[in-house]
């Protein structure tokens, strides 16, 4: 009897120690912070659900800090075993540091097309480091409430745009354009790469850059940078100092009209604005009849070289190639759309207005990310300063745009 | 300035200069204390205004209780920003006795050398000590917090304590050693004479300890070595801010410092008035 | 000194030593040479290998069109900040302090504590509360009410960095505060009444008989006040982010390195580069405390052996 209970406790022991050993714990670094509540409560379960024996473990960093500690730890070893990837160079860089493996061979990757995958791949194509997982839209999120008071109608076209500005402006209970040059990402961001493929014909002026046939100063480039010094008139008072989440605040307390907005502000605004709100794209030139949105690749995720559990991440990065998980996200946070070939059902109505852009204008993604940003100074600091310049005044469109055009001669040959 | 006994107008003026400048002091931290108890809304739509009883809300703590361990980061910060005090004040008085006390070969280059610390940012050693901590299997842990900042709070330590050293006078300690005092005595007697000088440098290096962002981000991320100033940074997201959690979190980080600080200070004070230093 | 000369050898200095040199030694000064070493190389390519370069990373700093202006601007605007602790934050102070330190004050500590609680709030609240003050929308209700039309203070090349020194200054005037008041109080009631027999006022004490007393003090927070400002860093990056917006007028050394180092958005670290403005950092720094060791420390030695 003794030595049954014995054996008992034993085997109990050992299959203790047994499932021990089969539960894997993996770690997702990211600095999504805002997503820590829906990937513990929403996408994790699900996963989990399915591979009893792997525990994943979301753990964000704030943004601000998140690409310096990443550096860190992933030299001193300490990373996690999946990196939430930044588009194009940073994650480049991480790859050709060997902190990034390759994922060539990840079943699934097949979901993703070439230009879904094209900003986390070796720049001759031989590599792919990220599993793509969603892209942002820019466009403009306005206050139905105001534009049924003023009777105004979703614009088009520029004219259009700035007649219903005016009228904001003339009517003078609210600000007619919320946005703000104190963080300088906002004007370059949710400005000037907003509106701009518009005039730069979205792909082949953003290609004609990386070719050396196109220029920052001529052409379409000026006429953005044109077109954003336009707003100056119809932004709040003391926009000098107003940060991107005052922007925020003003627009979803109702005191502003008229918001030019990442499709990521949608999931913001539905938390906290206290009245319905709609979207209209990029407006077109007068005459223009083709139409550009920047649809920009931005968030992926890869597997640390250096991961202890490789075999457990990679099962994991397999699920996030699936329809199940494209599904998920995309519901879960709308404002980032799936990258996935495979169909997806987005439900949030704003949400599924800003993806549904895609098959009435043509796709391009921020002018600066590829490619030309690898060199000193950076081109996409330089747009963030001279976009706010433009907007504070300081400098002319004209003047802004000869800086950056000469930032950019000055290292990179193309443009020499 | 000092002022007579009986110059009512003397002191009047006193009171209102010192009872100004409080509140230009308290303004912004009051404003910071009642938004904590607002809905978010309320926030910046009346952010000046007290909280009534429809945007009184304490969704804020809800929520810093309800996510995250925060009794257990609060307890970490503690014990790391006491571990490391301790470890400056023990490890800080004696260098700075040894460099204010004896004259040997390279006491000014030691002291330099001491100070060197404090000249550079130490973000910049960043990789090389969280390679050291990992290969000294301290990562994740406590104790990595405390060897850090006990490094980067010693060269100040040293650094104003040998300079207040320097004014104990002599003769007290010389009829120490008359009387048979060995060094290790003499040096226990000169602590409580400099208590105001370690008061205000414990206060001096308490305050980054504790507000630290960085290197419990790097040394110690894991969940149960957080700090409470990690814990209150997850929500600071990238395209919005949870404020009522910010604010609840940090406000209630600030309560601990507040009470060490009203602890070291009446150090300080009595140290001053009992008439130790002369 | 008597003791010590007396024995073999002072056994005792090393113990008493040991500890902080090698603590501070493992986790400081190792570290930091580790990685101001890499402010002599230059790295080619993205994970190519590092190539000495000697003092060459200076001399671009100093020279190179890129980098020139951005390394000057820094210093400019790190001496600016630094100076304006040092001609508000500190006489202010000694103000405080001097008021606190009179006995007949009711409530003295109660100021003290209440004056000193924005030090020990972090920076990220500081920022914020800041920020909401002097904001277009929420700032500008509160100030409009009292007849003030505020500009946008945080938004202008002119004014960004001024404001913000004096928000600093607000934060911390409590620190020298402190140190001004320990040594108030550690003066002899004696040496006071004498001057007061004497027929001084109170201003005259103050001129004739504190300040000059309390010196060595008066030199400690200068020279802290320099290093902590040379080092500067979270304020700024918390309000106006790593580029030190607008225009890059609020942008200190320390923001320069940390851009710099760690890089920020697209533009990717620069590890050799980074430690090069840390090595500025550092000459300027070090050239500080040595004067002040060498001039200021030296003359307060004689002062006291002639008193």
């Amino acid at each position: 009897m003794k030595r049954l209970l014995l054996v008992c406790v034993l085997l109990l022991l050992v299959m203790n120690v047994a499932q021990a050993q089969d539960t894997v714990t993996i770690t997702i670094e990211s600095w999504r912070n805002d997503d820590l509540t829906i990937w513990e409560d929403t996408i994790l379960p699900v996963f989990e659900a399915q591979y009893p024996n792997i525990d994943v473990v979301f753990a964000p960093t704030a943004p601000a800090e998140y690409n310096a500690a990443l550096n860190a730890k992933l030299e001193g070893g300490t990373a996690g075993d999946l990196i939430t990837c930044r588009p194009f160079d940073a994650s480049l860089a991480l790859f050709q540091q060997g902190y990034l493996a390759s994922l060539n061979d990840l079943a699934g990757m097949e979901n993703f097309s070439d230009v879904a995958k094209s900003a986390w791949i070796t720049d001759d194509g031989s590599d792919v480091f990220c599993v793509p997982m969603a892209s942002v839209i820019h466009g403009f999120i306005y206050n139905k409430d105001i534009f049924a008071e003023l009777g105004l109608e979703e614009p088009a076209t520029v004219s259009e745009f700035y007649a219903v500005l005016d009228a904001i402006k003339a009517d003078g209970n609210y600000i007619p354009l919320v946005m703000g040059t104190a963080d300088q990402w906002e004007s370059a961001t949710m400005g000037f790469q907003n509106i701009g493929p518009n005039y730069w014909k979205g792909e082949e002026g953003r290609l004609g850059l990386i070719d050396g046939s196109a220029q920052y100063n001529t052409e379409g480039f000026a006429a953005a940078f044109e077109a954003l010094a336009a707003w100056q008139p119809y932004l709040g008072d003391s926009y000098q100092s107003q940060t991107y989440p005052d922007s925020q605040n003003i627009f979803a307390l109702g005191l502003g009209a008229i918001y030019p907005a990442g499709s990521w502000d949608i999931s913001v605004f539905n938390s906290t604005a206290e009245f319905e709100f709609g979207a209209f794209k990029p407006p077109v030139p007068d005459g223009q009849e083709d139409c550009y949105i920047s649809d920009h690749t931005d968030i992926a995720i890869g597997l640390n070289a250096a991961s202890p559990n490789a075999e457990e991440a990679r099962i994991f990065l397999e699920w996030v190639t699936s329809a199940e998980f494209a599904t998920l996200y995309s519901n879960a946070l709308p404002g980032f759309f799936s990258l996935s070939s495979l169909p997806v059902e987005v439900e949030d109505p704003v949400a599924a207005e800003f993806v549904g852009w895609r098959n009435e204008c043509s796709s391009t993604i921020r002018s600066s990310y590829q490619i030309l940003s690898r060199g000193e100074p950076n081109n996409e600091t330089q747009l963030w300063e001279i976009s706010a310049s433009i907007l504070n005044g300081t400098v002319t469109p004209q003047e802004g745009a000869d800086t950056i055009q000469a930032g950019l001669e000055a290292w990179y040959a193309p443009q020499q | 300035m000092s002022i007579k006994p009986g110059s009512f107008l003397q002191l009047a003026a006193a009171h209102l200069a010192l009872l100004a400048y409080t509140a230009l002091a308290l303004f912004p931290v009051g404003l910071i204390l009642i938004n904590s108890f607002k809905e978010r809304n309320a926030i910046f739509r009346t952010p000046f205004n007290l909280p009534d009883a429809e945007t009184f809300s304490v969704a804020g703590f809800e929520t810093v209780f309800g996510r995250g361990a925060f009794p257990s980061y609060f307890l970490n910060s503690l014990i790391v920003t006491v571990g490391a005090l301790l470890l400056i004040f023990i490890a800080g008085t004696m260098a700075a006795h040894a460099l204010a006390e004896y004259q040997f070969p390279g006491n000014t280059l030691l002291g330099l050398y001491l100070a060197v610390g404090i000249m550079v940012p130490i973000r910049l050693g960043t990789v090389s000590i969280l390679r050291l901590v990992v290969s000294m299997d301290l990562n994740d842990t406590l104790w990595a917090l405390i060897l850090v900042y006990t490094a980067s709070g010693l060269p100040l330590a040293v650094f104003v304590l040998s300079q207040f050293m320097r004014q104990v006078p002599r003769d007290l300690k010389d009829a120490a050693r008359v009387d048979g005092a060995s060094e290790y005595r003499v040096y226990w007697m000169t602590i409580p004479l400099i208590r105001p000088a370690i008061g205000t440098v414990m206060v001096f290096n308490m305050i980054p300890i504790w507000n630290d962002l960085w290197f419990p981000l790097i040394l110690a991320p894991g969940e149960r070595s957080k700090t409470v100033t990690l814990g209150a940074q997850q929500f600071l997201g990238q395209f919005a801010n949870d404020y009522n959690a910010v604010l609840a979190s940090l406000t209630l980080a600030a309560v601990p410092v507040v009470i060490l600080y009203i602890l070291f200070s009446r150090q300080l004070i009595q140290g001053l008035t009992s008439g130790a230093v002369k | 000194m008597p003791a010590s000369k007396r024995k073999s050898f002072p056994w005792h200095i090393v113990v008493f030593l040991a500890p902080a040199v090698i603590i501070y030694t493992l986790f400081m000064i190792y570290p930091l040479i580790d990685s101001l070493r890499l402010s002599l190389y230059t790295v080619e390519q993205q994970g190519g290998p590092e190539v000495f370069v000697g003092l060459g990373n200076y001399q671009r700093l100093f020279t190179d069109p890129f980098w020139q202006p951005q390394i000057t601007r820094a210093v400019g605007n790190t001496f600016e900040f630094f100076l304006i602790h040092m001609f508000v934050q500190n006489p202010l102070a000694l103000l405080l302090a001097s008021l606190l330190s009179s006995r007949f004050i009711v409530g003295r500590s109660i100021y003290r504590t209440l004056i000193f609680t924005p030090s020990v709030l972090s920076v990220v609240l500081i920022g914020f509360i800041w920020q909401l003050i002097l904001s277009p929308v929420f700032g500008r209700a509160l100030f409009a009410q009292i007849g003030i039309k505020l500009p946008p203070l945080l938004g202008q090349a002119e004014t960004a960095l001024p404001v913000l020194s004096l928000v600093s200054v607000w934060q911390w005037v409590g620190v020298p505060m402190m140190l001004f008041l320990a040594a108030l109080i550690a003066i002899p009631d004696e040496l006071i009444e004498a001057a007061r027999v004497d027929g001084a006022t109170g201003v005259g004490v103050f001129w004739r008989i504190k300040l000059p007393l309390i010196m060595p003090t008066v030199g400690i927070v200068a020279v802290l006040t320099f290093v902590g400002n040379f080092n500067a860093f979270d304020l700024i990056y918390t309000t106006q982010g790593a580029l030190g917006a607008p225009d890059y007028s609020t942008d200190l050394l320390g923001t320069l390195f940390y851009r710099t180092f760690f890089g920020v958005q697209l533009q990717l670290p620069n590890p050799t580069m980074g430690t090069a403005v840390a090595g500025v950092m550092f000459v300027i720094i070090f050239t500080g405390v040595l004067i002040y060791l060498f001039t200021w420390q030296r003359r307060l030695l004689r002062n006291t052996v002639e008193l």
